[in-house]
């Protein structure tokens, strides 16, 4: 026999010994099992990118003297790195917010993911001089403008006061509701407050009946 | 000594394919003899990503991503150490000058149709690169955790948050807290600085290795293997060394003019280089006056703004650069060049480079009334350029297309 020859019969042989059926099976059993192990592998990498157990402790409550706030000061704390704002409102600024409900999205906040209960009223707030709210626009997240009635602004001559985003143009009224039109697609969020006493609020503790 | 070289050269090919990446990639390269001004970009993009590596690793040496101490960090490049003011403007001007060169490099592929079969996959790694790179100077610009710094993170990784269902959660993943800070400051420099650079080396490698697979395009759209000598070379073609070489070099030192004058007499260019709040520290209580992103990003922007409607917004602004990938299906006309298209593409290339161009510019003002209804308008354009192609480049009248490239 001539080596071609002996080349031709072995690779002849080879073809033949081959199971085409149990080597696809092995091909998908190895790639699955190999699959799973990546995905099994990709966990901790992904879970690691999640906030930290040291940022989630971080959002402990505020307590801020609302004692020496005149009408229609705003003041802004921080709570959980974001801005709060605490309004004092007068009865002119109150009597305002019902004629608004025609030009709003939500005028009784019926979306409950951006208040407590405890807010779901016409003034949105425990005591309705005192608006509690947190300073982050709904639409990407910048820190509107307090643009008060007397302010010089372009938003027209029947504002009665409220916050402007610089960022895209949404506005807000007084208890921090949404106008229809704008790039926001809902109300400013009020954290979880509670009032200490007649002076004293909580931010980041929900409300305790009595207290005050 | 030049039989040292030679022997050695020679070491090296029976371990390593030396001599022939060399013929292939630069000395046997042939590239069609009629490249003009517009072909610079492609090498300047090269040049302009080692640039921002070598400057990037000097200034990493002295800045610190933490939140309490990266403001400072920045001024302390910028004042105390040698130079530093040098490598830092280097590095902050480049990016906007490897947008310069970028958005160049893609009008040509715009004008000679270089998007076309068998190109397709060569553009599309370069829309790769070209969402890399804005990435990576998303990342970068959250390092010098200045007012504009924070507020344009904040704004851009709040667009997550209009995906329904995960959205939220997916923008706190992201920022690894529940609003921008330390933890985000962080993790971008990681991203900034390892992760996004080994990806665009990749894929740079990845552009150049189907370049040279395909073969440049060319002014006048022909394709230069079609007409070979009997040695199988293009007729049409000449070795991209040294020809090419030489001639990028006298690119770069044109384009070096350019960019010094910038880093040495206008380094933040009155701002749209540098943003000015951006040399006021990051303040997570007080968004800006007016905020916007930088130029090269103010088109998307314009769009996000012009729609009012948070989802849709996002929507369309992610839509008008993935249209970007299918172009090349998009263009049916029979010709690649501009040179023998007719005025119907004219038309629609003029008036899509204005509403880029407008939209640019609408992005970086404060959104009023009036500026608001000629984004849309722009974006109507915008869109209408990509999807109204398949129609109107078909029934555009075309020019003969000439057999071999003229000069």
């Amino acid at each position: 026999m001539s080596t071609a020859d002996a080349t031709s019969v072995g690779k002849a042989n080879m073809t033949e010994g081959i199971d085409e059926k149990k080597r696809r099976f092995l091909i998908a059993a190895t790639t699955v099992v190999g699959g799973v192990g990546v995905g099994f592998t990709a966990v901790p990498f992904i879970a690691s990118m999640k906030p930290s157990a040291r940022t989630q402790a971080a959002g402990a409550p505020v307590e801020v003297d609302i004692s020496k706030m005149e009408y229609g000061q705003k003041m802004t704390i921080e709570w959980r790195g974001k801005p709060v704002w605490i309004v004092k409102r007068n009865k002119e600024h109150l009597a305002a917010l019902p004629t608004l409900n025609s030009q709003l999205r939500d005028p009784n906040s019926d979306n409950t993911d951006q208040q407590p209960d405890y807010a779901k009223n016409p003034n949105r707030s425990i005591k309705p001089e005192y608006l509690v709210v947190i300073g982050i626009c709904t639409h990407l997240g910048c820190s509107p403008s307090y643009v008060k009635e007397e302010d010089t602004h372009d938003l027209g001559s029947d504002w009665k006061g409220g916050f402007f985003c610089p960022c895209h143009g949404s506005f807000f009224d007084l208890a921090g509701r949404v106008f229809q039109g704008v790039p926001a697609p809902s109300n400013l969020v009020i954290p979880p407050y509670t009032y200490l006493s007649n002076t004293l609020i909580k931010v980041g503790a929900d409300y305790q009946e009595g207290v005050a | 000594m030049n039989k040292i070289l030679t022997s050695s050269v020679e070491w090296i090919d029976a371990r390593f394919p030396l001599t022939k990446l060399w013929n292939e990639h630069l000395a046997q390269y042939y590239a069609p003899k009629n490249f003009n001004v517009w072909y610079y970009f492609g090498s300047l993009a090269l040049l302009m990503l080692v640039l921002q590596m070598i400057t990037g690793i000097f200034l990493a040496v002295n800045y610190k991503p933490d939140a309490a101490l990266a403001f400072g960090s920045v001024e302390y490049i910028m004042r105390d150490v040698d130079y530093g003011w040098l490598i830092r403007y280097m590095h902050s001007t480049g990016a906007s000058f490897f947008f310069i060169v970028v958005y160049l490099h893609m009008f040509r592929a715009l004008l000679y149709g270089s998007y076309r079969k068998p190109r397709e996959l060569l553009w599309i790694i370069g829309m790769f690169i070209y969402l890399s790179l804005m990435a990576e100077s998303f990342l970068g610009y959250l390092l010098p955790w200045g007012q504009m710094s924070y507020w344009g993170a904040q704004v851009i990784i709040s667009l997550f948050g209009a995906i329904p269902l995960v959205g939220e959660d997916l923008s706190t993943w992201i920022r690894g807290d529940y609003v921008i800070s330390d933890v985000t400051l962080n993790r971008f420099f990681a991203y900034h600085v390892v992760l996004v650079p080994i990806i665009l080396l990749g894929l740079a490698a990845a552009h150049i290795m189907a370049l040279h697979e395909v073969g440049s395009n060319n002014p006048d759209g022909v394709e230069i293997k079609k007409n070979k000598d009997v040695n199988g070379k293009p007729l049409d073609g000449i070795p991209f060394h040294p020809y090419y070489t030489v001639k990028d070099i006298v690119g770069v030192a044109v384009f070096l003019i350019f960019f010094s004058a910038v880093i040495f007499y206008a380094p933040e260019l009155g701002g749209y280089f540098i943003e000015h709040n951006n040399f006021f520290p990051a303040d997570p209580m007080k968004t800006p006056e007016h905020i916007a992103p930088l130029w090269y990003f103010t088109p998307f922007y314009a769009i996000l703004r012009a729609v009012p409607d948070k989802l849709i917004g996002v929507i369309l602004m992610g839509a008008s650069i993935v249209v970007w990938f299918i172009l090349p299906w998009l263009d049916r006309s029979p010709v690649k060049s501009i040179r023998y298209k007719g005025w119907i593409f004219k038309l629609a290339l003029t008036l899509f480079v204005i509403s880029f161009l407008g939209l640019c510019y609408l992005g970086m003002l404060a959104p009023t009334a009036t500026r608001t209804a000629f984004a849309q308008l722009f974006s109507f354009i915008y869109f209408g350029f990509f999807l109204l192609m398949p129609w109107y480049s078909k029934i555009d009248k075309t020019k003969p297309v000439p057999e071999r490239v003229t000069n």
